[in-house]
């Protein structure tokens, strides 16, 4: 099951990339007033 | 409404047009290759004894060609034109978009006629060659180029949720064809993978069931989040609820494809952690399913009218089925039942036909009529026809295959007193036979509602004008 090797410091690296753009998104503020963000959609065209 | 109309800034909606119209092209050449292949099945003979018909060949041609000819269209259109509706900015690259179209037709074009003529890497839903398999990597990047780029120019600083999902949907799907399609190349068609035995199994399922969590569904899901609202003229239910089950979704998916391999020579560990997983993903799976019905919530009176909405919403129900059937079918001791039957194929159909193809249709009912300057489809009541054949034709295909697969899995397992099987396996393909024929029946009403469709887009097209659309001027209290 060698590859294991492969797999599994690649899922660890994913999860850290997840969590980085996790991150990312709630220092910039995209999830600060969400309940307009949901109607916006509606207003335009 | 505080937005202006800009005198000269348009979106691009030429290859948004593009895909939409071969998305419902290849949609009806991947559904027939899948009732010729099913006719196949009950009756050989219509494998007339030529290598580029037999069933063999034609299988690939018809996953790849409902899974990234049809569904990739459709994803392709709608995420070009969710980006851009709510990034209030026209595509970025426009060539690079341009290139995407091109380049995918050609990958599709260049699988529907190597496919036939048996060149296939054998692994599933990744056949295609390597020189192939080269092309999808130019095109994908280019598509996350143009993806990423369009947010990266946002006028609107929020990020909507249905972009979060397309972007881990490009993304993910980069990683695993990248992975799963490594390979030595062996001459100009063929090649022989990286990787062997149980370790290439256990990448190809990593890479299999990721296609179906992010392609068919984190990728279809941000489909959903965008034309359920718009259709249903109401945000969705919980915001809130939207993105925490983004994330959640994203993190257990990828440990789930050991769920393919139980009982096989991978490791005890490895196919607990895959059932493990699967099982949890049954949470995140249905907070989406139960945030989109509920978008409808004090608007249920529209789905009597509206047939649109209807698709949208019942295929949000066979979502529900199929993530709940799936964690099922992941249990060791269901799947020890399950494995090899047919049931796998009702359950893959029931999210192939029930989710992936009926939340494809509903949205591209809502983009086809606005795309050609139309307020409405041709015909209201060819929507509705083409709900019920494909409906009916749901039901009847994964009724058929449940009864023959789990008649199968207890036919294979019974033993006499003595401990010999009682039934030898043609005994079951035998009694296979008559759930075949109803499957047949099931995919060509499938099909013919494909073709309604088709028809309808056709004669909405053709009564329409390309129009361009003006991107209103985002008001700068709500960037």
């Amino acid at each position: 099951m060698d590859i294991l090797y492969l797999l599994i410091p690649l899922s660890v690296v994913l999860v850290l990339m997840i969590l980085a753009g996790l991150w990312w998104a709630i220092d910039r503020g995209q999830f600060e007033s969400v309940e307009q963000e949901g109607e916006r959609i509606l207003r335009d065209d | 409404m505080d937005s202006q109309k800009i005198g000269t800034a348009h979106y691009n909606d030429t290859v948004v047009r593009q895909f939409s119209i071969m998305a419902v092209v290849w949609g009806v050449v991947g559904m027939l290759v899948g009732v010729i292949i099913a006719a196949q099945l009950a009756w050989p003979e219509l494998n007339f004894g030529i290598p580029w018909l037999s069933y063999g060949r034609l299988r690939p041609l018809h996953t790849n060609a409902v899974i990234f000819a049809f569904g990739g269209c459709a994803l392709f259109a709608t995420s070009y034109y969710v980006v851009q509706r709510t990034s209030q900015v026209r595509l970025f690259a426009p060539l690079l978009a341009a290139f995407t179209f091109w380049g995918w037709q050609l990958v599709i074009v260049a699988a529907a006629i190597s496919l036939p003529l048996g060149y296939t890497s054998g692994k599933e839903y990744a056949e295609l060659e390597w020189p192939i398999d080269i092309l999808i990597t130019l095109v994908w990047v280019s598509y996350a180029i143009v993806f990423f780029g369009t947010i990266g120019v946002r006028k609107v600083k929020h990020i909507y949720v249905a972009n979060w999902f397309f972007g881990a949907f490009i993304l993910a799907v980069a990683l695993l064809h990248v992975v799963n399609s490594a390979a030595i190349p062996a001459g100009f068609m063929k090649s022989y993978s990286a990787y062997a035995g149980v370790q290439d199994a256990m990448v190809q399922w990593w890479y299999g069931h990721n296609a179906v969590g992010f392609f068919l569904t984190a990728g279809f899901l941000g489909m959903m989040y965008y034309f359920i609202p718009k259709q249903a003229g109401r945000p969705v239910y919980s915001y809130r609820l939207s993105i925490v089950h983004f994330w959640a979704l994203i993190f257990t998916y990828m440990w789930a494809g050991p769920h393919h391999l139980h009982y096989t020579a991978l490791p005890d560990w490895t196919q607990s952690v895959g059932m493990v997983f699967s099982l949890i993903l049954l949470a995140p799976s249905w907070g989406g399913m139960i945030n989109g019905v509920m978008t409808l919530s004090g608007a249920w009176h529209k789905l009597r009218d509206d047939p649109i909405l209807r698709f949208l919403i019942v295929s949000l129900s066979f979502y529900g089925m199929s993530t709940f059937e799936g964690p099922m079918m992941s249990i060791k001791t269901v799947n020890a039942l399950s494995h090899y039957t047919d049931w796998t194929v009702g359950h893959v159909h029931s999210g192939a036909l029930g989710w992936v193809g009926l939340i494809s249709m509903g949205s591209l009912y809502y983009l086809v009529p606005r795309l050609f300057g139309r307020e409405k489809m041709h015909s209201i009541k060819a929507i509705e026809l083409h709900f019920w054949m494909a409906t009916i034709g749901i039901v009847l295909y994964i009724a058929a295959m449940w009864i023959a697969g789990v008649m199968q899995g207890l036919m294979w397992r019974a033993i006499n007193p003595d401990g010999t099987l009682t039934y030898t396996f043609v005994e079951s393909v035998k009694a296979t036979y008559p759930f075949y024929v109803i499957r047949v029946a099931g995919g060509l009403l499938y099909l013919g509602g494909m073709i309604v469709m088709a028809w309808n887009v056709w004669l909405t097209a053709i009564s329409g004008r390309s129009v361009k659309v003006a991107i209103p001027a985002v008001n700068a209290a709500h960037a």
